[in-house]
């Protein structure tokens, strides 16, 4: 197994504030990986470092090649990043949040796609020109991922998909984020603070703390972890 | 009757540059949350260059219309590139005082190149009027409504229907989150610049018949404008609209009717509308009350 995504040494910060002190990831094409970690770990910068969005160092390689460039560029390499808190453009309409989500293709299957989604997501067809802002919390995550999906990633890069839903939502998220790495192989790094439900999805992971990686190894490895146990899995 | 239908007529069509000027103030406000001082500046030089294709390059008037509208708008675009960009990611004040300078230089620019002198601008549409229902209506009004439709109606479809329209919108209500999806941002302002441009041209281009085609020209225009833009909601495209309509009509019917307002008490009208709806409904008719986290 290759790995699509590779960060080797990567450090991000803040102004003076150092996030990420030198991780090291590998994310293996078609797999799940999950990043977790207590609040202020590093998770979200370590997707903010892939996708540009804040000033990084180190090395970070995609399907070969050096990611370089802001978030438009890593946007076109196939890299879809959905950020913390529903990333949707609320004051747009489901359709036009999901046809933005295909804004770096140039091909014109993208009703077709559309589609597709809406196997997934019954509601979206119905519901296309309501405005994002007005759907549910649940609903508007899903629309975050549909749109995601909508530029037919090679990587997909969630953060906190759960935070802030119903248990029953956040299983549903993560059954469609399996179901989408089982049937068409899509390779996803997903950041989350819900360490079980991440843990039953993802093939490895990694444990971050203040800025380095603390642990890493198969999910069923660190299930078995005496310290993961007790401090992200609570019991 | 008659009388008022055409005072609400040529209201209609003087409410409909304002709009068109309104609108191009809402395209850069809400997507940068700066207002343009300079739109009404460059409007009236996109009109001198309508006038000087015209009158020393042997066009008519339509094709000079045409080529006025691609000029603008690549000044537009420019106008971003060179001077807006480089301090877009600043505080939003040095953006404001960089239009206000841009006012000052365009309308230098103008008396230099053109003179002060006040020119005399041909209508493009026929003299004379239709009547309708027993109503008198000009064709030069009839022909400014309709042109400020058709611009507000291929504007909002441009908006709509195609991929760029809608990553201006995204990149102007969401910019971070736009970039995540691949949008370039810079780049959409820049063409959100060089469409206010032509919006301006177009206002420009059908005030001058009206008055004179003098340096000055568009600054009443511009308040006008503003006015429009805060009824409407500062960042409501149709808001502008309508809200130009409102007060193209209403002022109009104010002159007429009301016998100290006259036309010269049009302009302060105008102020006072922009300090009513400051003072009674800061978000004007169409626009969200925005609650900033502080």
């Amino acid at each position: 197994m290759t790995a699509l995504l590779e960060l080797r040494n990567v450090e991000a910060r803040y102004g003076p504030v150092q996030a990420l002190r030198g991780i090291s990831v590998e994310v293996p094409e078609g797999t799940i990986v999950a990043v977790l970690g207590a609040n202020g770990a590093g998770k979200t910068t370590t997707l903010r470092a892939v996708s540009g969005t804040v000033r990084r160092a180190g090395e970070i390689t995609f399907a070969g090649k050096p990611l370089r460039g802001g978030p438009e560029a890593v946007a076109k390499a196939g890299i879809a990043h959905v950020p913390e808190g529903r990333g949707t453009f609320t004051e747009l309409s489901v359709t036009e949040n999901l046809r933005l989500g295909a804004y770096t293709r140039r091909d014109p299957s993208v009703k077709a796609d559309i589609e597709r989604m809406a196997g997934y997501f019954p509601w979206i067809l119905d519901r296309g020109d309501q405005r994002a802002g007005t759907l549910s919390g649940g609903e508007q995550q899903m629309l975050a991922l549909a749109r995601a999906l909508m530029g037919r990633p090679r990587l997909l890069m969630l953060d906190e998909p759960s935070l802030g839903l119903a248990p029953l939502i956040v299983r549903e998220i993560f059954r469609i984020v399996r179901e989408l790495n089982e049937k068409d192989g899509l390779t996803v790094l997903v950041v989350e603070q819900d360490a079980r439900i991440a843990l039953d999805s993802a093939a490895t992971a990694y444990v971050l703390e203040v800025g380095t990686v603390a642990l890493s190894g198969s999910s069923a490895e660190l299930k078995g972890d005496e310290a993961v146990r007790r401090s992200y899995l609570g019991y | 009757m008659a009388a008022f239908f055409q005072q609400v007529v040529s209201g209609l069509a003087s409410g409909g540059i304002y709009g068109a000027l309104a609108l191009a103030i809402v395209l850069i406000h809400r997507a940068t949350g700066v207002i343009n001082f300079a739109q009404g500046e460059m409007a009236m030089f996109s009109t001198y260059i309508a006038w000087t294709l015209t009158t020393n390059h042997g066009f008519s008037y339509w094709p000079a219309f045409a080529v006025t509208l691609l000029v603008s708008f690549l000044g537009g675009v420019g106008i971003h590139r060179a001077v807006i960009r480089p301090v877009e990611r600043g505080p939003q004040i040095r953006v404001v005082i960089i239009t206000i300078g841009l006012l000052l230089l365009l309308n230098g620019l103008a008396f230099w190149i053109w003179s002060g002198e006040v020119r005399a601008v041909p209508s493009p549409f026929p003299a004379g009027t239709i009547d309708i229902g027993g109503v008198a209506i000009s064709w030069s009004d009839i022909g400014t409504i309709a042109v400020c439709l058709t611009s507000v109606l291929v504007l909002s479809a441009f908006f709509r229907f195609t991929k760029v329209g809608l990553a201006m919108r995204a990149a102007a209500v969401n910019p971070s989150e736009a970039r995540l999806v691949g949008v370039r941002v810079s780049s959409m302002l820049g063409l959100g610049w060089g469409l206010a441009a032509m919006l301006g041209a177009i206002a420009g281009m059908l005030t001058a018949p009206n008055v004179f085609l003098d340096p000055n020209m568009m600054q009443a225009v511009l308040i006008y404008a503003f006015a429009a833009a805060l009824l409407g909601g500062i960042d409501s495209p149709i808001g502008a609209v309508v809200g130009g309509l409102i007060l193209g009509v209403g002022l109009n019917l104010l002159g007429t009717y009301v016998d100290f307002v006259g036309s010269d008490l049009k302009l302060p009208a105008a102020l006072l509308v922009i300090l009513g709806v400051l003072l009674l409904r800061p978000a004007g008719l169409f626009g969200k009350t925005v609650v900033k986290k502080v």
